[in-house]
């Protein structure tokens, strides 16, 4: 194996040794949602005419945690590198910042895309859920997760202590997804509301993954891949500018 | 070719106290060459630059100003060829807590793109005596074997240039012994070894080089010998439970009520013994003995103090 790949294959394997806790605790959180707001929901809210709510829902929850854990996955392994001092060891490696970023994004769109799977094998049990454009459930997990996951690169790298990571999962992360359409369409939502939901990059990712389900969407999933793609060019451009001048990790 | 080549190297951070702005000069003009082959000791007091030395040279830390090499590959701007040259033993007894000692192994292998790298990480076990716990997870290694490890993790590519930044600090002395010798074993297959370390007994013993650092500066540069000779030859040792006086006390080494003074003739002596009794003193054991690294070190500091004077704004 090359650089890269032996720093891509411990990051899979780091969170994989602890599955109980980064793969099967969010599905089982996510199917608390489920659950609950199906339960309560099912009968009141209508959001495309044909579709029912609980599986309206699906898409949205399992995009949730593929974001979310995408972004848990790069954050929490670099700080916790730092804080244990052991990133030391990859800081005295041959490896460019290249190797770092493949390594880190990758592992954590595969963390995202596991959990997501899981979400998705879980709630079809509960709602049925039909494939309309397969490639586009696709392209929208792996480019979110890829998102996600150098912005917890970013997060991971800037942060020098968890409960400033916390703080930017809480204030910033988790916001913008539960704004973003996950538990309604934002066609429900007033005019006001809705244009501020289109200035938020999570809608579209949300919105362009349901559509691979429904075939239906609030935006156009052209204009959500266009968006989506901008976000994730913008971000992998400032993780890797961070990278490779040593942003907080070399003095 | 240098193994390891120091250019006119200055850092400077910026300073913890002091107005705003203000930096901290860590080194200041360092020039230091390690020839192939060396078995060198870089000393100094804690605070003097050392660590920022081997942080430089690993990458770790960019210079202000200078140039640093490893084996003609500059640190910066060739830094893949620079790292695959050096194996660094870091300071701080840090581990990775989600795999266990062969797994550590095999991706550090891995990170200087070895593959099958699995004999030499065999051979590094049985060296360092971390044979049997080749499966266990970090966290289950003592401190001892935590230190062990982490000189098997800087040695996984072969480095030919090897750096222990104090690997003794905290360590039994069985443990001392069989790093030494593994050390030196190395060393004498062709690596070259640099070497920081608060034992001085330990830095004679095996250094054939030493420089010394103050401040930021290097303010003795010498082979082990000719530094022992330069020296003054003799220390007047003898135990007191009182308090010497002030013009000894500057000059002494003090351990409990054991009283060292480097004595270059015998009105040196003289002179120190009709202090000691002017003072009233009561003084026993009184023995002569040859000088060591330990007492050309405090000299040699002594000599160089310097004021504070590098923080400037």
């Amino acid at each position: 194996m090359t650089g890269w790949q032996t720093l891509l294959y411990k990051e899979v394997l780091r969170f994989w040794k602890v599955g109980f806790q980064t793969v099967a605790a969010p599905v089982l959180t996510a199917m608390m949602y489920l659950l609950i707001f199906g339960h309560v929901l099912e009968d009141h809210v209508k959001v495309y005419d044909t579709i029912r709510y609980t599986a309206f829902l699906v898409p949205g929850l399992v995009m949730m945690s593929v974001l979310q854990n995408a972004f848990a996955n790069s954050s929490s392994s670099l700080i916790q590198s730092k804080i244990m001092g052991n990133l030391v060891f990859l800081l005295l490696t041959p490896l460019s910042h290249w190797s770092w970023f493949v390594a880190y994004v990758g592992s954590s769109i595969v963390r995202g895309l596991v959990v997501g799977l899981g979400v998705l094998l879980v709630a079809m049990w509960f709602a049925p859920l039909g494939f309309a454009e397969p490639l586009w459930i696709i392209t929208f997990a792996v480019l979110g997760a890829a998102l996600m996951g150098a912005l917890g690169l970013i997060a991971g790298l800037w942060a020098e202590k968890f409960d400033q990571l916390a703080a930017f999962q809480n204030f910033v992360i988790m916001p913008m997804t539960f704004l973003s359409g996950v538990f309604y369409s934002i066609q429900s939502l007033p005019a006001f509301w809705q244009s501020a939901s289109h200035l938020n990059p999570f809608f579209y990712m949300i919105d362009g993954f349901r559509y691979g389900f429904f075939g239906v969407s609030d935006a156009s999933p052209w204009l959500s891949l266009g968006i989506v793609g901008s976000a994730l060019a913008g971000v992998s451009l400032v993780a890797m500018h961070l990278l490779r001048t040593g942003y907080k990790i070399r003095s | 070719m240098s193994a390891i080549s120091f250019q006119s190297v200055s850092k400077s951070y910026p300073s913890p106290r002091g107005p705003k702005g203000a930096t901290f000069l860590a080194l200041d003009g360092v020039q230091l060459d390690i020839e192939e082959g060396e078995f060198f000791g870089l000393l100094g007091p804690n605070g003097a630059g050392k660590t920022t030395m081997i942080s430089t040279l690993a990458g770790l830390t960019r210079a202000t100003s200078g140039r640093v090499t490893v084996l003609g590959s500059d640190v910066q701007t060739d830094y893949a060829q620079a790292r695959r040259k050096l194996g660094i033993v870091p300071q701080e007894l840090v581990f990775d807590p989600f795999f266990n000692v062969r797994e550590a192994l095999r991706f550090q292998s891995g990170y200087f793109g070895i593959r099958n790298n699995d004999a030499w990480i065999d051979e590094l076990l049985d060296s360092l005596g971390l044979t049997d716990k080749a499966g266990a997870n970090m966290r289950q290694l003592s401190g001892g074997m935590k230190r062990r490890m982490l000189v098997a993790q800087a040695l996984v590519h072969k480095p030919p240039v090897i750096v222990l930044d104090e690997p003794t600090a905290g360590v039994d002395v069985e443990l001392r012994q069989t790093l030494w010798q593994f050390v030196s074993k190395l060393n004498k297959q062709g690596h070259t070894v640099l070497l920081t370390t608060h034992y001085l007994e330990e830095a004679e013993a095996l250094c054939g080089r030493i420089a010394m650092l103050q401040s930021g500066r290097i303010v003795a540069l010498d082979r082990t010998s000719d530094l022992l000779k330069a020296a003054s030859g003799n220390v007047l040792r003898f135990k007191t439970a009182g308090a010497l006086p002030p013009a000894l006390a500057a000059r002494a080494r003090v351990t409990g009520s054991v009283v060292q003074l480097p004595a270059h003739n015998a009105l040196q002596i003289e002179q120190y013994l009709a202090a000691v009794r002017e003072s009233g003193l009561v003084v026993e054991d009184v023995e002569m003995r040859k000088a060591d690294l330990e007492d050309v070190f405090i000299e040699i500091m002594n000599r160089h103090v310097r004021q504070p004077e590098a923080v400037t704004a």
